[in-house]
């Protein structure tokens, strides 16, 4: 029986605490699109992405609005470009980002996933063709997101990629320039890559998956601090417990939306990735929700533990709500996303090295990070290889998304709007890796990657 | 609340919610709307919670004539009217979250 304090428990959560779906997901397979003329794969990459995506957005407002509670996102995400590509008759994968960003636009999603390639051991021609294309395709479309996979934990790392993708980033912020470089905000380089990720903007279709599917990704930092406050000076058994019970009601949701999205367009429900993703609103933020549990501020000592014990109390309370997980699902802690996360690098409580501990414990890695403009390819690459390492060696996800900004230093900001929201830039330590970055080849994976 | 325990009408029942100050005619404003489009009130509960009414209807929506979207719509007019937020949604999202 529902009583009426579970109802205005939900309503509160929605109109109070941002309560919300933060992307419906739908993944495309777009493997019957390859063409060795390239004109002509783009044209069924156009016809098939707007064909089953077609009624995405209007059954996605449906649901919001019946359920009563705002999807925030409906977007796309693709079979990497660099596999669908590399029979057609190009160098240039230009054409493949504009085809995509003009399906996007059709369907009326704001951003489109997949420009990406999976290079983890090695580079082939069509992987190269398409990084070659990165700085290009970013400058010239709007709602592409590109990644990278360069490393795994059963592949090690691959520093060739990793050097490369430091030059890549350094040259799509250049390309990106007047924008703050906002192109570098659509490129994640990851380590274990999840094939069905819905959040931006790392999510692509993986090969594992079917020809369709409806992934959901949940939100909701805000329903958890208010939940944690309600705890104040309790002992950590009752705060995993409380974090617990409000992941539960947030993931429900998600199943809710997610299954009821799939079965409206007649695709398979993959699953929901039950991450804490903040948005820049006030009382939104995942620093917000360490800083509840009695921290003064998100980054000093003690933040690493408070995290960890987030993302496991999240992660077993969402565990519990959907019959499928997936992604990434962990706590996000992208700093220009997250109004609590901008406070404290303001107030030098949190620094890069701090952020780096604490993707050790939980989801995706250092996201959204500004560093100042005329930071060496070669700094950016070895912040890469610390970031992969680190996801590895713990058999984790690990991503970077990061913003060399051109023309700003330590103390300046990088604005976005929107969701992407701003930055404060970082300082990044000043002695150099390029003798390390530059020796090439792979690292190999680590003595527990032989499980066999 | 004990309409939402058995199973029949599944997915037909909508819940209601009025948040707001309370003043005179709130009642009348919403039921009035229910009235005129045949949605047949199941239950309704209210509560004070700091200083304000928060009042919860259950409506079965299996005759009426108006899609849950148009009745959104009306009853957020009638909302604006009286200064007090209503809306309404599908039970499932109270259920899905509450109960398993």
């Amino acid at each position: 029986m529902l009583t009426i304090q579970e109802i205005i428990e939900t309503v509160t959560m929605v109109q109070e605490e941002h309560l919300d779906i933060r992307t419906i997901t739908l993944g495309i397979s777009l493997r019957d699109c390859a063409d060795a003329d390239p004109r002509a794969a783009c044209q069924k990459i156009y016809d098939k992405i707007t064909r089953l995506a077609g009624n995405l957005v209007p059954v996605g407002e449906d649901i919001a609005r019946e359920y009563g509670i705002p999807i925030v996102n409906k977007r796309i995400s693709v079979t990497p470009i660099s596999l669908v590509a590399e029979s057609s008759r190009t160098d240039d994968y230009l054409i493949f980002a504009e085809t995509l960003d003009r399906a996007a636009a059709e369907v009326g999603v704001n951003f489109i996933g997949g420009f990406s390639a999976l290079v983890h051991k090695g580079i082939t021609g069509g992987d190269k063709k398409l990084l070659d294309s990165i700085p290009n395709a970013l400058d010239k479309t709007e709602r592409v997101c590109a990644s990278v996979n360069v490393a795994t934990t059963k592949a090690g790392i691959n520093m060739d990629a990793v050097a490369l993708m430091g030059r890549l980033i350094k040259d799509v912020a250049f390309r990106t320039a007047d924008r703050d470089g906002l192109g570098c905000a659509k490129l994640v380089v990851f380590a274990n890559v999840p094939e069905d990720n819905p959040f931006m903007a790392g999510a692509f279709h993986g090969v594992g998956e079917p020809e369709s599917v409806i992934n959901v990704g949940v939100s909701g930092p805000g329903v958890v601090k208010r939940a944690v406050e309600r705890v104040k000076g309790s002992d950590f058994g009752t705060l995993a417990e409380t974090v617990k019970k409000s992941a539960f009601k947030i993931t429900r949701m998600g199943e809710l939306v997610g299954r009821s999205a799939a079965s409206r367009l007649c695709v398979p429900f993959g699953i929901v990735d039950i991450s804490l993703a903040p948005t820049p609103a006030i009382g939104d933020s995942v620093a917000e929700i360490l800083e509840a549990m009695g921290l003064e501020r998100c980054g000093t000592h003690g933040t690493t533990a408070a995290l960890a014990l987030l993302n496991d109390a999240v992660k077993k309370g969402g565990a519990m709500a959907s019959s499928y997980v997936g992604g990434l699902s962990g706590a996000f802690i992208p700093v220009s996303e997250d109004a609590g996360m901008i406070r404290a690098v303001e107030e030098k409580a949190l620094h890069l090295d701090k952020l780096e501990a604490m993707t050790c414990v939980c989801s995706v890695g250092l996201d959204m990070i500004a560093v100042p403009g005329d930071t060496p390819a070669e700094t950016i690459s070895a912040i890469i290889a610390d970031e992969m390492a680190i996801g590895m060696i713990n058999q984790k996800t690990t991503a970077v998304r990061i913003i060399p900004a051109p023309g700003k230093q330590v103390g300046d900001y990088v604005e976005f709007g929107g969701l992407l929201g701003r930055a404060p830039v970082m300082p990044v330590h000043r002695f150099s890796a390029a003798d390390f970055v530059g020796r090439g080849g792979r690292i190999p994976a680590p003595i527990h990657s032989l499980s066999n | 609340m004990k309409y939402l325990q058995n199973d029949e009408n599944r997915g037909k029942r909508i819940i209601i919610t009025v948040i707001g100050p309370d003043r005179v005619g709130i009642i009348a404003g919403v039921t009035g709307i229910l009235a005129a489009n045949n949605f047949n009130i199941l239950d309704i509960s209210q509560t004070i919670m700091q200083e304000f009414l928060v009042m919860v209807l259950i409506v079965d929506s299996e005759n009426s004539s108006l899609d849950l979207s148009m009745l959104k719509d009306r009853l957020a007019a009638k909302g604006a009217e009286m200064d007090v937020r209503i809306d309404a949604q599908h039970e499932d999202a109270f259920k899905f979250m509450h109960r398993l």
